[in-house]
């Protein structure tokens, strides 16, 4: 059986009970609320995009630990960052997510985001992990729409 | 501390009032499933209302038909043709007695509990719903006896009406009679709940809808393992339910509806086995049931179904009934002992059923980090969504207990969740 401390690491924990950036953003360019029917999480990310680049984010929403932590960790790593930029951490993301990603020195390079390789040893928490992801994804390709991860 | 190997040491021998004798230690044994380890800590099933575990008796009579008797059934003239159509067709008649259905034409093989709703909704829906009727569900009804009755509403413009309910999770029945009126066409409601273990007054609401010339259709699917369920006593329309909850296989269920309106009601698949004369023009069905049943079924589910039955029979159900109401009743007082532990669902009538929510923490959180200590339960919405709505909360951790738990495991329980607060807050 995968270690639980493998998935509940001090950060995700810590984002988990203070996530950053966990507010409503009147003037942002960008709304997408994100959900996962399967477990009822659910998430509003707001973006102000300004050239392509991400001056601000945040969000706002339920759900489990690891999808509010994700949530708040992807914010503060996505902010200045240009919506290519973005998309790109996405990838990576989810391939560390999913068990697809070889070698430490890979993952080293995500920063914080690291803190979530413990999750592709279980399957079921990938979605919450991406849930936050999947509607920024959405919200800089301009989808005015409700996401979700089924 | 987590309990030893031996779950149920300390396990009491319930008595009944039949001065049968139950044993869980015995129980336990049946089912081989049990007795296992997950990553080296006894495993602790506890969700049984997804689905319960099966006895040995149940798997060898799977086995022995696909080993010795498996064929077509009603079709063919040759020896396995008629034993496994003998096998079939005796599951059905243990089936009717089981419930004290008066005929076995009464007893229509299904997929399951929803395929039963799906049939009911389609076939006697479509001929006797029409545009400005309306049709009556509970507001705790699981979103297989939702669905097929919006998808009715919808196709004949219709309205779903809902009893409404306290927020101890009990049906209100004084707002439920006064739904009623000359457009009300039918009420779907089930007879225990399986987000909130609610046992409802189900022969009461039947008695109300009869006295308005209103058939009923009971969702029994979380009844059946818990209780013995007489349809003639509770007079019930139809009643449905899964082989898979009761300790029998998956993908095999029963539709009981009362002859007369079945007699009446158009087939709702077609295909081999339901007709008795089929020409390009025009095409005779067969009776009951097979009027029902088109196509090969699930002929082994059936037989396993039967073995069910069987063991189910030697049982004493009302020892089960006070065995798993003493679990309900010690669940109950040690999950309410933790802090910031909410039960969603405190009926006075329960089966052994526990929603719960925790202060700060997600319910998939919960889960997780018991399945790390070998405890299986179920989070979520439970296919209940209006329940999670009616309670302002997303979704619900949910213990389900069976005749085979005990209270080693309750202990278990209650020992991980404090183990989910150290981790996560
Ligand atoms: C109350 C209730 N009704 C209906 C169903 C659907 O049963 P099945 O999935 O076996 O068709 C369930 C099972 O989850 C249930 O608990």
């Amino acid at each position: 059986m995968p270690a639980l401390n493998e998935l509940y690491q001090e950060i995700i924990l810590d984002h988990n009970k203070s996530p950053r950036n966990f507010r409503k953003m009147p003037d942002a360019t960008r709304k997408v609320e994100g959900y996962n029917p399967l477990c009822g999480d659910h998430y509003t990310v707001y973006v102000k995009l300004e050239d392509d680049i991400i001056k601000d984010i945040s969000f706002e929403g339920a759900g489990c630990a690891i999808s509010k932590a994700s949530a708040s960790v992807m914010s503060a790593t996505v902010k200045g960052k240009t919506k290519a930029e973005a998309e790109e951490l996405f990838e990576s993301f989810h391939t560390l997510v999913t068990g697809k990603m070889d070698g430490m020195a890979e993952i080293s390079t995500l920063g914080k985001l690291a803190a979530f390789s413990g999750v592709s040893e279980f399957p079921a928490r990938v979605k919450c992990a991406t849930l936050a992801w999947h509607t920024l994804k959405a919200a800089l390709e301009a989808k005015e729409e409700v996401v979700t991860t089924e | 501390m987590r309990p030893a190997n031996e779950i149920v040491t300390s396990e009491p021998v319930v008595e009944s009032r039949l001065h049968k004798t139950f044993d869980v230690r015995k129980i336990r044994k049946d089912f081989p499933i049990l007795n296992q380890k997950v990553d080296g800590k006894p495993l602790v099933y506890l969700d049984n209302a997804a689905t319960s575990q099966k006895p040995q008796v149940v798997i060898d009579a799977m086995v022995k038909y696909y080993l010795e008797e498996n064929s077509n059934i009603h079709r063919g003239v040759h020896y396995l043709s008629e034993k496994a159509t003998q096998s079939y067709e005796a599951a059905r008649d243990k089936i009717q007695k089981y419930i004290n259905a008066s005929q076995r034409q009464e007893i229509i093989f299904v997929r399951g509990t929803t395929e039963g709703v799906n049939l009911v909704a389609s076939s006697y829906g479509r001929s006797n719903v029409k545009q400005g009727d309306e049709i009556i569900i509970s507001a705790m009804e699981h979103h297989s006896n939702i669905v097929p009755w919006q998808i009715l509403c919808e196709e004949k413009g219709a309205k779903l009406l809902i009893i409404p309910m306290n927020d101890a999770g009990e049906l209100l029945l004084d707002e439920y009679e006064k739904l009623f009126n000359s457009r009300t066409k039918f009420i779907a409601v089930n007879h225990v709940s399986n987000a909130l273990g609610t046992v409802n007054p189900i022969k009461q609401i039947i008695t109300i809808a009869h006295q308005y010339g209103v058939p009923v259709l009971v969702d029994g699917a979380q009844a059946v393992p818990h209780m013995r369920v007489d349809v003639l006593d509770l007079d019930c329309d139809f009643y449905v339910f899964s082989g898979h909850k009761m300790f029998g296989p998956t993908g095999v269920g029963v539709l009981y509806g009362k002859k007369k309106f079945l007699d009446a009601m158009p087939p709702y698949h077609g295909g081999g086995d339901m007709i008795k004369y089929v020409t390009f023009e025009k095409t005779i069905y067969n009776d009951l049931p097979n009027k029902f049943e088109a196509g090969t079924p699930n002929i082994a589910g059936g037989v396993g179904l039967g073995a069910t039955i069987d063991y189910l029979n030697k049982i004493d159900m009302t020892a089960v009934r006070a065995h798993e109401h003493e679990l309900l009743e010690y669940a109950t007082q040690a999950l309410s002992s933790i802090k910031g532990l909410s039960i969603i669902g405190t009926a006075k009538e329960k089966a052994s059923v526990i929603s719960f929510v925790l202060e700060d923490v997600h319910p998939h959180d919960i889960g997780t980090i018991l399945d790390d200590d070998g405890i299986a339960i179920r989070t979520g919405h439970h296919c209940a969504q209006p329940v999670m709505q009616r309670f302002g909360i997303p979704a619900t951790a949910r213990a389900s207990f069976a005749m085979y738990n005990t209270k080693v495991e309750v202990d278990a329980l209650v020992e991980g969740i404090y183990r989910v607060i150290e981790v996560l807050t």
